[in-house]
């Protein structure tokens, strides 16, 4: 398909319907809402469904609904609407069933702001409802990667039965860059033989029974135990990232989604300058990229986390740097975005000490 | 010998986990045997709410749900919106629909979502033991209301069914009772017709069901029929409070 210009709401909506997403239930919350705009209008025109849902539990129950029935189906949300939703999707955890959750961040706690941020990084890696659990998390940087990212996500999903977020700030969600719509393929998937699509006693498989809960401890157990072997899988399948210029890094910078990109420009600023700094971008936010980080931290004189929060991701990467060299901080917060030259300082800053 | 009573295709085979005179198996009984009269077992899906009945999974011999708490009628409308052929029932009780799970009931009713509604309301918090419902009358003691309810204190009990009826969505809000034969022939009547308005594409049906708690109550399985009639009915009165011909 040819380079069009489009919004980065309506570009998920649209890569989600051409990677077979029929179903989406939402409610409004600005930065997200051309995303369920856009899905009213256009799921009808592939015979599928659009509900503007009563509240954001509502609109998660509904996708739970969906789900359990087999359907590939899509919700949307951004940060205060997505906190409303966790006790839904620790259920669609429980169950095991895929789904894809969108969450165009913005500024909290509380009511916040409407700008972008990434203050909802514990929420998304941490399983932000009740109970052990994991879910892989993407984090665009650019329009196209966030329309690549989400068809991927229904097919992460379905493979391993488990929800996937797509973690947009504000600024993917609002900003029109060029997009290609990929060709989407499905690849080959197991059936989704466990839906609840209506039982014949006599069609040889087992009733579907949609369900989250064991009263039993012990089955409960080896419920968590089993699903843990997923997360491994995930873990050890899905991990993505990507790093510039690590090889002579004395400086390497840790940072996602939009604030990578700002950080790369610094980065590139700052190497005409003679300062050898490098990048990590992680893709997947969970599984998180750990041995990338840790190899780099053993040859870098120093870390620098940039986010726009308080500080959240730079918990992860401390964890992965395990003390090899020190890990600075830099964040801004509540709607506002780093600069090129706040990172550039920054940069240069931490060059002065080296 | 000719048999004349059995359990119904869409029970399961299993000892059910009430309390002796509850009168949910009595309910349970009724759905599965309406099921079976429209002969609809293979394509009908059921939706467990969180409370007493949180294991009817186990106990309806067809596709089934699990729902979080209130939200059966949301789950309801995910399955029936990706499925419109299918016959789509939740099963809640009075803590589960009209308290925690008020919105997810009042606007699938509006919407006329094309599911039905089976809801069991005893006054009482039933699972966790005893606490005040939406339901619970004006004087009734619960753990959670021990001295009786109090207008002052506590609030009023909520009518549903009345409530619901106001709205366009539905096609049948019936009210019914099982604390003696002639009414259970009577609820069996309207769970019956009210699966089949859904299959007619009518609109959104619920059939409220007063029901008995004999061991919340604290009164024998006897007393708690009694009780019902004597004390829920006059609040609760029973009739179709809507139905579209």
């Amino acid at each position: 398909m040819q380079r069009q210009m489009m919004k980065g709401n309506e570009a998920i909506a649209e890569a989600a319907v051409q990677a077979g997403c029929r179903y989406f239930f939402g409610y409004p919350i600005t930065p997200q809402n051309e995303i369920p705009e856009y899905m009213s209008l256009r799921l009808p025109q592939v015979d599928g469904a659009f509900l503007q849902a009563e509240s954001e539990v509502s609109a998660i129950n509904m996708v739970y609904g969906a789900a359990g029935a087999g359907a590939r189906v899509m919700t949307s949300s951004s940060s205060p609407g997505i906190s409303l939703k966790q006790e839904g999707i620790s259920y669609i955890v429980g169950a095991e069933l895929p789904c894809v959750i969108v969450n165009i961040v913005r500024g909290g706690p509380g009511l916040g702001s409407i700008q972008p941020s990434q203050s909802d990084y514990y929420q998304a890696t941490r399983g932000g409802g009740h109970g052990d659990y994991r879910m892989c998390v993407y984090a665009p940087a650019t329009v196209q990667e966030a329309v690549e990212l989400t068809q991927k996500a229904f097919d992460v999903a379905d493979k391993y039965r488990n929800p996937v977020m797509l973690l947009g700030d504000g600024v993917i969600g609002q900003m029109m860059e060029p997009v290609s719509m990929p060709e989407y393929k499905m690849p080959v998937l197991p059936q989704k033989d466990w839906a609840a699509t209506g039982w014949n006693p006599n069609s040889g498989r087992a009733r579907a029974v949609i369900n989250s809960l064991y009263i039993d401890s012990a089955e409960l157990e080896q419920h968590n135990i089993k699903l843990q072997k997923k997360y491994d899988a995930i873990a050890e399948n899905e991990l993505l990232y990507k790093t510039e210029q690590l090889d002579d890094a004395d400086i390497v910078i840790v940072a996602y989604g939009t604030t990578a990109r700002i950080a790369l420009t610094a980065l590139r600023r700052a190497r005409e300058q003679g300062v050898k700094v490098g990048l990590i971008r992680p893709i997947t936010l969970w599984p998180f990229p750990s041995e990338v980080i840790a190899k780099a931290s053993s040859s870098a004189k120093q870390m620098l986390v940039v986010e726009m929060s308080m500080g959240q991701m730079v918990d992860d990467v401390k964890l992965a740097v395990q003390g090899n060299c020190p890990v600075q901080f830099y964040g801004r917060t509540g709607g506002m975005i780093p600069g090129v030259n706040e990172i550039y300082e920054q940069i240069m800053h931490l060059k002065e000490g080296l | 010998m000719a048999v004349v009573f059995d359990r119904p295709k869409a029970l399961c085979d299993v000892p059910l986990h009430y309390c002796p005179g509850c009168t949910h198996g009595i309910i349970h009984r009724l759905v599965a045997e309406a099921i079976d009269e429209l002969g609809v077992q293979d394509k009908t899906i059921g939706v467990a709410p969180v409370g007493c009945a949180v294991f009817a999974y186990n106990y309806f011999n067809c596709d089934m749900y699990e729902a979080a708490h209130g939200r059966a009628p949301a789950v309801a409308t995910g399955c029936k919106r990706t499925q419109k052929d299918k016959v789509v029932f939740t099963y809640q009780g009075d803590g589960d629909l009209a308290s925690i799970g008020a919105a997810e009931i009042v606007h699938a009713a509006t919407r006329g979502e094309l599911i039905t509604t089976i809801f069991v309301n005893n006054a009482i918090y039933g699972m966790t033991g005893g606490q005040m419902a939406p339901t619970t009358l004006i004087g009734q003691k619960s753990t959670t209301s021990p001295l009786g309810r109090d207008v002052e204190r506590n609030g009023n009990p909520i009518r549903v069914s009345e409530m619901l009826a106001t709205l366009d969505g539905p096609a049948l809000i019936q009210r019914v009772s099982v604390h003696d034969v002639k009414h259970i022939m009577e609820a069996k009547k309207a769970i019956k017709k009210a699966f089949e308005y859904q299959i007619a594409g009518k609109g959104f049906t619920l059939i409220e069901v007063l029901s008995t708690c004999p061991t919340n109550w604290g009164l024998s399985a006897v007393e708690s029929l009694k009780w019902l009639e004597e004390n829920m009915i006059p609040k609760y009165p029973l009739g179709v409070m809507k139905e579209v011909q």
